[in-house]
């Protein structure tokens, strides 16, 4: 606002000098605003969206951490005692099954018995004579795999999750949450299964998400960038791969990767199911990437900031690679979130079907159809069915959420609205 | 109409290149892995598979034996006997559970239209009511539960608890019901959203105001005016939602023990039934083919505005 009424020359400067100051405050009190900050912005003025982000990432953190969590074994079975009950609070802690024959039938004296029994190996094995050392260490060896208690109530645990059940069994001791969501038809927990399910759900739609994304993005780049008949060869690919049910070739693929011979081929190589999974799902679900990623480079290309690149001396490659993509990565985002369900669900389905995780790994598609599998006439098993379904919907629909959230968000044409 | 016929011979041309394509993935991928029909637990004297392969031409060259496959499929239309299944050729198979599965889809496919559309156009109209909300929200959970969860929530519910419907099986209406609706509900949930958003778009043009001044009602205005224009996205979602429903069927099918394609795939690919599963393939990519070329033509019918593309 400037000040109209006639004042003296004096009054004036002081006034004229204020006000600059003020407007120098003001303007220092102004950052410039990131496409990513009003981005995050607008996505925190969408409920759902943020609701769905926190579930999110509850359920990461949960997944990464389910072995410090005080749950029950997982694979255990116990068919006499505790087959199909149903939600419960009766208490139980680990290692109490009369069958596994622990110490005191308890996990945490079995575990102290059992690292008790390896130092004593380790003891005498510093002090033996050199020729002994090599039959004591193979001795030490099987003990290992044989006796370790950790091995038998989880499924091949690695290092890190070795060292985290440890701590947990350190903190909580033989203490564990009850059943409440009831057993399954071997006498299995089911929260616990549904937890470890997590993990191997959630990694299966990462890791083949991003072997999508990495296929897809670079595809539709290269596409877009180079332009002129090889883009249309390239695109003419993807139309014909469009237009095949691709879940069909999936599980024709998967059978014939899984036939015995092939199998023990791939083991050979170091490639176990899981990864076979990934890479087939990843190759599958690129196209519509491919396809949003050419449409942006190519609008991307005539920019400025390219001309410039290409007039320092920068390669094609270094022009698609360091300058395009990182350009395209907010749209790639949103179809990052929006693919991660999609390739989730197939897994569920695929499991489901018997053709994708197979046990002893759990994936919330096998609890599903495990659950379902029981129903009979006779007796509902309905915690079976409703916990590992609910949680898996649930998942599929927060991500779904987040991924329309993201894409309003990181709009332009939404931009100041 | 010119126009036409040379979109159709275009399509037709590129189905081909498609199915060939597909055709051949699937019969160097068969072929490249050991085991065929003769691996089984007994094996045959080396003599006599010998001459079975001979018979069946297996001991010719790889490319011999692709054109000799390729050429029965393409004159004869025979897809040659299946691995496992005693008795059956590939083709008896499809024959089996063709009509099953079709039945199923068709149905699924009009109650996921019907149903979506609908709650679609009264959602659009009697914005931010309570019905508006609780369609939008019912939409949401189809779209979000897998139909193999929802179908199992619904035998537990409407077969065992209030025992409405008949668990599995196949041939009287009210068995085919339930696994109709369970496989359409994802796709009426995502019919309904768009058309609400076509109607609402749809509702704000000029010509829609016009004919309210016309003095028109609103049933008139909405299902003669509005709708044809609100409906486009959801003609253009049908192709999808078809491959989707192809694909849901896969296990439906299993969930409620129909003799269908679905099955019968599932079964060919955990048993390594190789031609069944190609055969299965094969069927499969055509329908899809089909139905993609269906929704494209009526997409032009339906809209003055978009010309068949001339490329």
């Amino acid at each position: 606002m400037t000040e109209s009424s006639p004042q003296s020359k004096h009054t004036t400067e002081a006034s004229d000098a204020e006000r600059y100051t003020r407007l120098l405050d003001e303007a220092r009190g102004i950052h410039g605003v990131s496409l990513w900050q009003d981005a995050w912005r607008r996505l925190r003025r969408n409920r759902v969206a943020m609701g769905s982000l926190y579930y999110v990432i509850a359920i990461s953190i949960l997944a990464v951490f389910v072995p410090l969590l005080p749950l029950q074994s997982p694979l255990d079975k116990d068919l006499r005692n505790r087959k199909d009950l149903p939600p419960n609070l009766a208490a139980i802690s680990l290692g109490d099954r009369s069958e596994l024959r622990f110490e005191n039938n308890s996990l945490q004296a079995e575990l102290n018995k059992f690292e008790a029994s390896m130092a004593e190996m380790r003891r005498a094995i510093a002090s033996s004579a050199a020729e002994q050392r090599a039959d004591l260490l193979q001795r030490m060896e099987t003990a290992e795999t044989n006796n370790n208690p950790l091995l038998k109530l989880w499924n091949n645990p690695g290092p890190i999750v070795q060292a985290m059940l440890r701590l947990r069994i350190a903190v909580f001791g033989d203490w564990c949450i009850p059943s409440i969501f009831g057993t399954d038809d071997l006498g299995r927990d089911v929260l616990s299964r549904v937890c470890w399910g997590a993990r191997v759900s959630l990694i299966v739609g990462v890791v083949a998400t991003l072997v999508s994304l990495a296929i897809g993005v670079s595809y539709g780049a290269i596409a877009g960038y180079c332009g002129g008949w090889i883009d249309e060869l390239m695109m003419r690919f993807v139309d014909i791969m469009y237009s095949i049910p691709f879940i069909f070739v999936v599980i024709f693929l998967l059978t014939i990767l899984g036939a015995e011979d092939t199998k023990r081929w791939l083991d050979e190589h170091g490639v176990n199911q899981l990864v076979i999974f990934y890479v087939v799902i990843g190759a599958f679900y690129w196209l519509t990437m491919a396809r949003v990623v050419r449409g942006q480079v190519i609008s991307l290309k005539n920019e400025q900031f390219v001309e410039a690149a290409r007039v320092i001396g920068a390669g094609r490659t270094r022009i698609i690679f360091r300058h395009l993509i990182p350009n395209v990565l907010g749209i790639v985002i949103v179809y990052l979130t929006l693919t991660i369900p999609a390739v989730m669900l197939f897994e569920s389905f695929l499991s489901f079907l018997g053709l994708g995780v197979s046990p002893p790994d759990v994936s919330w598609g096998l609890l599903v159809n495990e659950g379902t599998q029981v129903i009979t006439p006779i007796k509902i098993y309905w915690w079976l069915v409703v916990f590992s379904g609910m949680t898996l919907a649930m998942t599929l629909f927060s991500l779904n959420f987040l991924g329309d959230g993201l894409r309003d968000a990181l709009d332009p044409r939404m931009k100041n609205r | 109409m010119g126009g036409l016929g040379g979109f159709l011979l275009r399509r037709a041309c590129w189905i081909v290149i498609t199915l060939w394509i597909v055709y051949t993935a699937s019969f160097i991928l068969m072929r490249s892995v050991p085991g065929g029909p003769f691996d089984s637990e007994r094996k045959l004297p080396a003599e006599i598979q010998k001459n079975i392969e001979a018979r069946y031409k297996l001991d010719q060259p790889l490319i011999n034996q692709y054109f000799n496959h390729l050429g029965n499929i393409l004159f004869a239309g025979d897809f040659g006997p299946s691995f496992r299944l005693t008795d059956f050729t590939v083709n008896e198979v499809i024959k089996q559970g063709f009509p099953v599965s079709a039945s199923m889809g068709i149905f699924a496919i009009t109650f996921a239209f019907v149903l979506g559309t609908l709650s679609g156009i009264v959602s659009a109209i009697r914005r931010h009511t309570a019905w508006d909300v609780s369609f939008m929200t019912a939409a949401t959970l189809g779209i979000a539960v897998p139909n193999f969860v929802l179908a199992s929530l619904a035998i537990v519910l409407f077969v065992f608890t209030i025992p409405l419907f008949p668990a599995a099986g196949w041939g009287s209406l009210r068995q085919i019901i339930l696994p109709a609706l369970c496989l359409g509900a994802p796709y009426a949930g995502y019919i309904a959203r768009l058309t609400r958003t076509g109607m609402l778009e749809v509702l704000g043009r000029d010509y829609i105001r016009t004919a309210y001044a016309k003095g028109l009602s609103e049933r008139r205005v909405v299902t003669r005016h509005a709708l044809r224009g609100a409906l486009l996205p959801v003609v253009s979602y049908l192709g999808p939602a078809t491959a989707g429903i192809l694909t849901g069927s896969l296990v439906l099918e299993q969930i409620f023990a129909l003799p269908g394609l679905g099955s019968h795939f599932v079964e060919a690919a955990l048993q390594r039934d190789y031609p069944l599963a190609l055969g299965m393939v094969m069927v499969y990519t055509c329908l899809l083919l089909f139905m993609n070329t269906l929704v494209d033509l009526s997409y032009v019918m339906l809209d003055p505005r978009v010309k068949i593309e001339t490329q």
